[in-house]
């Protein structure tokens, strides 16, 4: 009944034994009857009595000293009860990825005597309706002390930049380096050896998650001592882990609920909202929920990094590519969150899904003066991505070659050594790529048409 | 001034699963005194449909029907560990973790079933509709309803397992960059078909024409749920998205809601043809590879390849605005006049 | 200013609330009558998750002041589904797997369902301008432009066959496996 793409079992035949009786079939989804009922229950679905709500005081600045923080406004707001300052929060300082023995930390949860982004918390304010919380966040008064801010990638690497970051570099130290590096082969020699030399410069800017449900959580303080966090994490044990270690408190004194997601995309990874609301409800022992606006969303929520990737190719006439060189800024904005592991990821693509004798890689992780960065949907992958495939045509219109016989020519099989040092197996470009041709009627030689990614046949 | 078209060529690779720091999943299955099937998770779904797709990889493992089982998931009170749903790891990590735990739980299943027929475990078989049979013997059976009841009530056995799958550490050699990074690799090429209008600047895509190699589609409806959800992502990331247009020059400007944040809307959409291809991947569950952020890949690449293609402007930097477009297109004149 | 007694039709049932100027549609179905079917995504008007009908015509109601709508009548989600039989709408986003997250689901089938009231016959065309104010940031909107399509012919009394919107790859020996959906009471 429904639309369902079809399984060309043409190729990969020998592979793709296995008699099922479930796997493989298109049974309807168990969730779909909740979701057209509107009967799924998702974190923001419930009414509790005495729910307080918590909105935030944000930097105004891109880059300053916090000279003067005065509360007394939002406390006279009427259904103002609490203001939550970094004092506050007992181990303010943290990174998302330390679960795993990423450090250092280097983000607070709420400012203290800085602010490194437009937009960063300063101050929470919990209060009895979202507008008492909202009018309360808004009459929150901070003085600064501008400082220059950084915006731009290369610019905070160049000798003499200001220095945003207090670990001392405007970049994530990976074991002693400066980058995450890849050194494969000898690319100098690769340029060398090459007919001629292809570059590329390639680009992208922050993108938005922008799922239809806001990040939030509601967190009810429960009879025997515990909080429940209703939440829309992608990750369940992260953010607990996370947000008992921020409020030094037991593991075993939080318990998370959640598990339907309005959409994730890699945006709801980052431990945000709910240290904040767990201390809005330990504060005043009432239910609380903080719910990210849209415009919070938009603006403040960790976007996709922009990043800008300069590749150097060593290309022969025949379009073998044989020395790849590429510098890989990733723009992790104001602190690490996921973006150091996320430039790792993008340095293991590289050079893409081609065998490369000689591959030369420089990923960096840059600190600058805007919003935080983290995972999205293909993370460190996606941009990647577009560049290597957008040089890839550039390279084939360079030798007037036929783009998808130059990828063939060049597209890693089974047994090839990676630039990363693992052996490739299970690859199946080849494949793909002739499927597409098929899809598109786009001719093939027999040669090209002949080449299998489990064996190597052509010259 | 006119409508030219062009077409545009990507191929990629994506890793499943996060690398380096260890990445596990964990599960538990039990069997309720009637026979129903609990799955116990900690995982999330995202919309991915990974409740559906877990409690698929449980029947097929238990060889029971699917509507015997029961997903529980997100609640850290009961769930065990899961590291979470992101890096195209949920069907693959929990699918594996599930298969471990049935596994565990059929083999007592089975056992139960012996003693209640009083022949081998060895010997019996699941049929999946809900007997565990004699191999050979239509006669020689028992629901598994009564296994459950058995088990509970007379036999003084809990029918359960425990699962996990962990991909271990690696940590990457600082020097060369050797490193473990993924368990396996899904692959996509895409072609896309676009219309530049280069009077406005303005591209449409037409068509995209996707060919996936996913390792097996566990549910060929939900996979494909993700290639089409994933490669508009991919479209609409192409040629509208940014929070901040005017990145890196200035941080004002950023769009706050759905009507300055662009997106393709319904009547936006290009045709989609898309195929799927399947080489099992010896580590995934029933060899099913993460394909839930690769889709939105391929198509960005193809669409400014199509767009040079088209006409002869090499987009480098993401989104492919009307503007980028026109500039392109005046720097070609000027280069043509001088 | 003070707050007023507000009494709406909501789901075929007149029912009261004491409102004040500022409570929004939105608030009064979630949070005075727990109709949690009906979502809020950003509160602006801009991604229809939380649209209703208000006398047949959807609006999104996290923009409309409740004490506006006196006297009005509201059809939310939950009054589709005739017990625990789906309406035509329902039913084919169900089988034609048109919801992913389900988020923006109960807004988009409030949208169709307002159309196909309006419009029993759609074309393509009337159901992408009919959802156009309804984010979804899931599915790439094909399979919901086929569900509300076939959601018509149901409504019709056609044979529930769905409109062939994309077509079919040319590739050797398709085989795409499929399992019939559950029956009524296997569900």
């Amino acid at each position: 009944m429904a639309r369902v793409t079809p399984i060309d079992t043409a190729y990969f035949k020998g592979e793709r034994a296995g008699d099922f009786a479930v796997i493989g079939s298109a049974v309807p989804r168990s969730d779909a009857r909740g979701h057209v009922t509107g009967r799924t229950v998702f974190f923001e679905d419930m009414t509790l009595p005495e729910m307080t709500h918590v909105k935030i005081h944000r930097s105004t600045r891109h880059h300053a000293l916090i000279d003067r923080v005065d509360v007394s406004g939002a406390l006279e707001v009427p259904g103002v009860l609490r203001v939550i300052t970094h004092e506050d929060v007992p181990n303010n300082w943290y990174t998302v990825l330390r679960l795993i023995g990423v450090g250092p930390d280097d983000e607070p949860v709420l400012a203290e005597d800085r602010v490194l982004y437009r937009g960063e918390p300063i101050v929470a304010v919990v209060a009895e309706t979202e507008e008492a919380a909202r009018e309360g966040a808004a009459r929150v008064a901070v003085g600064y002390t501008d400082l220059p801010a950084v915006l731009d990638v290369e610019e905070a690497l160049a000798d003499g930049a200001p220095i945003i970051k207090q670990a001392g570099t405007n970049h994530f130290v990976y074991e002693g380096h400066h980058c995450r590096r890849i050194r494969f082969g000898d690319v100098e020699r690769g340029f060398a050896e090459a007919d001629r030399i292809i570059e590329g410069r390639y680009s992208s800017s922050p993108i938005e998650h922008a799922p239809t449900e806001p990040t939030g959580c509601i967190v009810v303080p429960q009879g025997d001592g515990r909080l429940r966090i209703h939440t829309n994490t992608q990750a369940a044990f992260f953010t607990l882990d996370n947000t008992a270690l921020i409020l030094g408190v037991p593991p075993t004194s939080l318990r998370v609920v959640g598990g339907t997601v309005g959409g994730g995309f890699g945006g709801k990874v980052d431990v945000i909202v709910e240290p904040l609301a767990c201390l809005a409800a330990m504060l005043t022992g009432r239910p609380a929920k903080y719910v990210f606006s849209r415009a919070e969303e938009m603006q403040v929520s960790s976007p996709r990094a922009a990043e800008r990737i300069s590749i150097k190719d060593g290309v022969m006439d025949d379009g073998r590519i044989v020395a790849r060189k590429i510098t890989l800024y990733v723009d992790a904005g104001a602190y690490s969150r996921h973006s150091p592991y996320g430039t790792t990821k993008a340095a293991a693509h590289m050079p893409g899904p081609y065998t490369i004798p000689n591959v030369h890689v420089d990923a960096y992780c840059v600190y600058t003066n805007r919003t935080p960065s983290s995972a999205m949907r293909g993370f460190g992958v996606t941009i990647g991505d577009f560049a290597l495939e957008s040089h890839m045509d550039h390279v084939a219109r360079e030798l007037n070659m036929d783009p998808l016989r130059l990828r063939l020519k060049n597209a890693y099989r089974d047994g090839d050594m990676k630039a990363h040092r693992k052996i490739a197996s299970g690859t199946a470009l080849v494949e793909v790529i002739q499927s597409a041709a098929d899809l598109v009627g786009h001719d093939l030689p027999p040669e090209y048409r002949a080449m299998s990614s489990t064996e190597r046949s052509e010259g | 001034m006119a409508l030219r078209h062009g077409r545009g060529y990507a191929a990629v690779n994506y890793p499943t699963g996060m690398n380096l720091g260890g990445d596990p999943s964990q599960a538990l299955v039990h069997a309720t005194t009637m026979g129903g099937f609990v799955v116990t998770l900690s995982s999330v779904d995202l919309g991915q449909g990974l409740r559906t797709v877990v409690a698929q990889c449980a029947a097929e493992t238990l060889g029971i029907p699917l509507e015997n089982v029961i997903v529980d998931t997100a609640d850290t009170d009961t769930g065990p560990h899961c590291m979470g749903t992101f890096a195209s790891r949920g069907t693959h990590r929990v699918g594996n973790a599930v298969i471990v735990a049935a596994r565990e739980a059929r083999d007592v299943m089975l056992q139960v079933a012996a003693d209640e027929l009083e022949v081998d475990a060895e010997d019996l078989e699941t049929d999946g509709t809900g007997f565990v049979r004699l191999k050979g013997s239509s006669e020689k059976k028992i629901h598994i309803s009564e296994v459950a009841l058995a088990a509970h009530f007379r036999q003084g056995r809990t029918i359960s397992g425990r699962g996990i799958f962990l991909k271990e550490p690696s940590t990457p050699v600082p020097e060369t960059g050797e490193m473990d990074p993924d368990s396996c690799q899904a692959h996509a090429c895409t072609v896309a078909e676009v219309a530049v209008d280069d009077e406005t600047g303005v591209v449409e895509v037409l068509r995209l024409y996707n060919a996936y190699e996913i390792g097996r589609a566990l549910n060929p409806a939900l996979a494909t749920q993700q290639v089409e959800g994933g490669a508009w992502m991919g479209l609409s990331h192409a040629l509208f998205e940014s929070t901040e247009p005017y990145y890196p020059h200035s941080r004002e400007h950023g769009p706050v809601d759905f009507t300055e944040y662009l997106m393709p809307g319904p009547a936006d959409i290009p045709a989609q043809t898309s195929v799927f291809l399947e080489r099992p991947a010896g580590n995934g569950p029933f060899g099913a590879k993460g394909i839930g952020e690769m889709t939105a890949n391929a198509p960005i690449p193809a669409i400014a390849n199509a767009v040079y293609d088209a006409v002869g402007v090499r987009l480098t930097s993401m989104p492919f605005t009307p503007e980028k477009v026109l500039r392109g297109l005046d720097e070609l004149r000027a280069g043509r006049a001088g | 200013m003070p707050s007023t007694i507000v009494t709406i039709e909501l789901n075929g049932t007149d029912r009261e609330l004491i409102a004040r100027p500022s409570t929004t549609l939105l608030s009064a179905l979630r949070e005075t009558f727990g109709l949690m079917g009906a979502k809020r995504g950003c509160a602006q008007g801009g991604c229809g998750s939380c649209t209703v009908l208000l006398d047949g015509r959807p609006v999104v109601s996290c923009l409309i002041p409740v004490v506006t709508v006196d006297g009005s009548a509201v059809e939310t989600i939950e009054g589709l589904a005739d017990g625990e039989r789906l309406d035509d709408v329902q039913q084919a986003f169900v089988d034609h797997f048109a919801t992913q997250c389900g988020f923006c689901t109960p807004g988009m089938i409030m949208s169709a369902t307002a159309l196909l009231n309006r419009k029993p016959d759609p074309t393509r065309q009337d159901v992408t301008e009919a959802i156009c104010g309804n984010v979804c940031r899931c599915t790439g909107y094909e399979p919901i432009i086929t569900a509300v399509l076939a959601a018509a012919e149901r409504r019709r009394g056609d044979p529930a066959v769905p409109t062939p919107t994309v077509p079919t790859p040319t590739v050797p020996t398709p085989t795409v496996p499929a399992r019939p959906a559950p029956t009524e009471a296997e569900v």
